[in-house]
């Protein structure tokens, strides 16, 4: 297990493999975002955590389709099924390589970003706190995507389209968090609930990742 | 499907005369709400399409347990036919919805929980037939949807709930329980009583219908690969 860890961080690492990408396209989308709705700062403030949010739900999107593609294409994929080990703790590995390829440092960048969009001082603990709990869910539900989605081709839109919804109650809670820190609240309650979910999809999705990854190898 | 041939025409029968006497009965014999006017008769149309919406999907998520446990290939085709006519039911609910809001609360849309639920579960139907579409052997797309559908019941449960606890709503709350103190009065109730039984045998009718089709689908494809064979 530790061996595939390894392997995929260092393949995600490498040229090539993406890692930076979504770094980069969070960033573009929040600068876009002051372009759009005017340079205030008081509405930039009000939508800080909402925009941060959805950013980096984004750019966690944007490199799903990779978690499986590409050892499906090269056939590791069917190597890694015959291995002793069992397809729901490969699943449970890819979704923890990528959060720690997307994931982390998404959140290392978020309070940069809040600077740009003038997050109140109260909101950045309340942000780094919630994208902690919040994205390894993000990870998981996009491998569970990434699973169903493996063996189409050209499968990334529908991959988008099958784990958007999907993304509607940890987002939701997540940028509530933030919200009711900026605004002086008390945002343990949704983050209790954030935890939740994480905690569900990490338990549940690996296993229906590893079916859909079977039925997608039959 | 002989059967199944048989039942059809009676619920296909049987679910015209509930919808086309409960509309009619609804539209032009019942009296103008004293505070909506006429306006109120859009729920004829509005509470049944909503309430099959949602139903559909449950029986979806029931087709697919069939499957994934039993691997009856009717359940499969059954939840397949059965999802866009969940998906237009939901439309047509949230379509009158907006045609209702309109004049009673003077926004066509407003981002209240049954609403805001009701678009979720419209985007899950979208992603629930893509799939379908997208993939081209008949069992692993089954497979792959019936997981899809499982998963997404307990995501489209939590969403609920979470949108509850995100905003409070302009939409009433539940009026035709049969324990509830106040309730949709009488002479509005049994003709949309009669609308909902019409609408879910119209549901049944269209279900068997396209489940018949797809059956007859994959025979044929069954006899096309026999000839090749050969």
């Amino acid at each position: 297990m530790i061996g595939l860890l390894k392997r995929d961080l260092a393949l995600a690492i490498k040229a090539g493999g993406g890692f930076g990408l979504a770094l980069a396209f969070f960033l573009i989308v929040t600068v876009l975002v002051p372009f759009g709705v005017g340079p205030a700062t008081g509405i930039l403030s009000e939508i800080a955590p909402g925009v941060l949010w959805i950013g980096a739900l984004l750019a966690c999107l944007l490199s799903l389709d990779r978690i499986f593609q590409l050892d499906w294409e090269d056939g590791s994929l069917d190597l890694l099924a015959s291995s002793p080990l069992p397809l729901e703790a490969v699943a449970a590995v890819k979704a923890l390589a990528h959060w720690l390829t997307t994931g982390l440092p998404l959140i290392a960048l978020a309070p940069v970003l809040g600077i740009l969009l003038n997050l109140p001082s109260e909101g950045y603990g309340w942000l780094v706190i919630s994208l902690l709990a919040g994205t390894p869910a993000l990870s998981a539900i996009g491998t569970f995507g990434a699973a169903l989605t493996v063996g189409i081709r050209r499968g990334g839109l529908l991959l988008s389209l099958l784990v958007l919804p999907l993304y509607v109650p940890t987002l939701l809670f997540g940028a509530l968090v933030v919200t009711r820190g900026v605004q002086g609240g008390d945002g343990t309650t949704p983050l209790a609930l954030l935890a939740g979910i994480t905690l569900v999809s990490i338990a549940a999705l690996p296993f229906a990742a590893a079916t859909a990854l079977r039925v997608n190898l039959r | 499907m002989s059967v199944s041939g048989k039942l059809l025409p009676w619920v296909a029968g049987l679910a015209a005369i509930c919808v086309v006497t409960g509309l009619i009965w609804g539209f032009f014999f019942t009296p103008d709400d004293f505070r909506q006017g006429s306006t109120v008769k859009i729920i004829y149309i509005h509470v049944p399409a909503a309430i099959m919406g949602s139903s559909a999907w449950f029986m979806m998520l029931v087709a697919s347990l069939i499957w994934v446990i039993r691997r009856h290939h009717v359940s499969a085709l059954a939840a397949k036919a059965a999802a866009p006519v969940g998906m237009i039911f939901t439309l047509i609910g949230l379509y009158t919805g907006a045609v209702w809001g309109q004049p009673m609360w003077g926004t066509w849309w407003e981002w209240d929980p049954r609403l805001t639920a009701f678009l979720v579960l419209f985007l899950f139907y979208l992603g629930y037939i893509a799939l379908w579409e997208a993939i081209d052997n008949p069992d692993s797309a089954a497979d792959l949807t019936a997981v899809l559908c499982l998963v997404g019941t307990v995501f489209a449960v939590i969403s609920r709930y979470a949108i509850l606890f995100w905003n409070q709503g302009l939409h009433q709350g539940a009026s035709l329980s049969m324990d509830a103190e106040e309730n949709v009065a009488d002479v509005f109730a049994y003709p949309l009583w009669l609308c909902i039984i019409g609408f879910a045998l119209m549901f049944v009718a269209l279900v068997l219908y396209r489940t018949r089709t797809e059956i007859r689908a994959r025979r044929l494809q069954a006899l096309i690969a026999q000839e090749r064979m050969a």
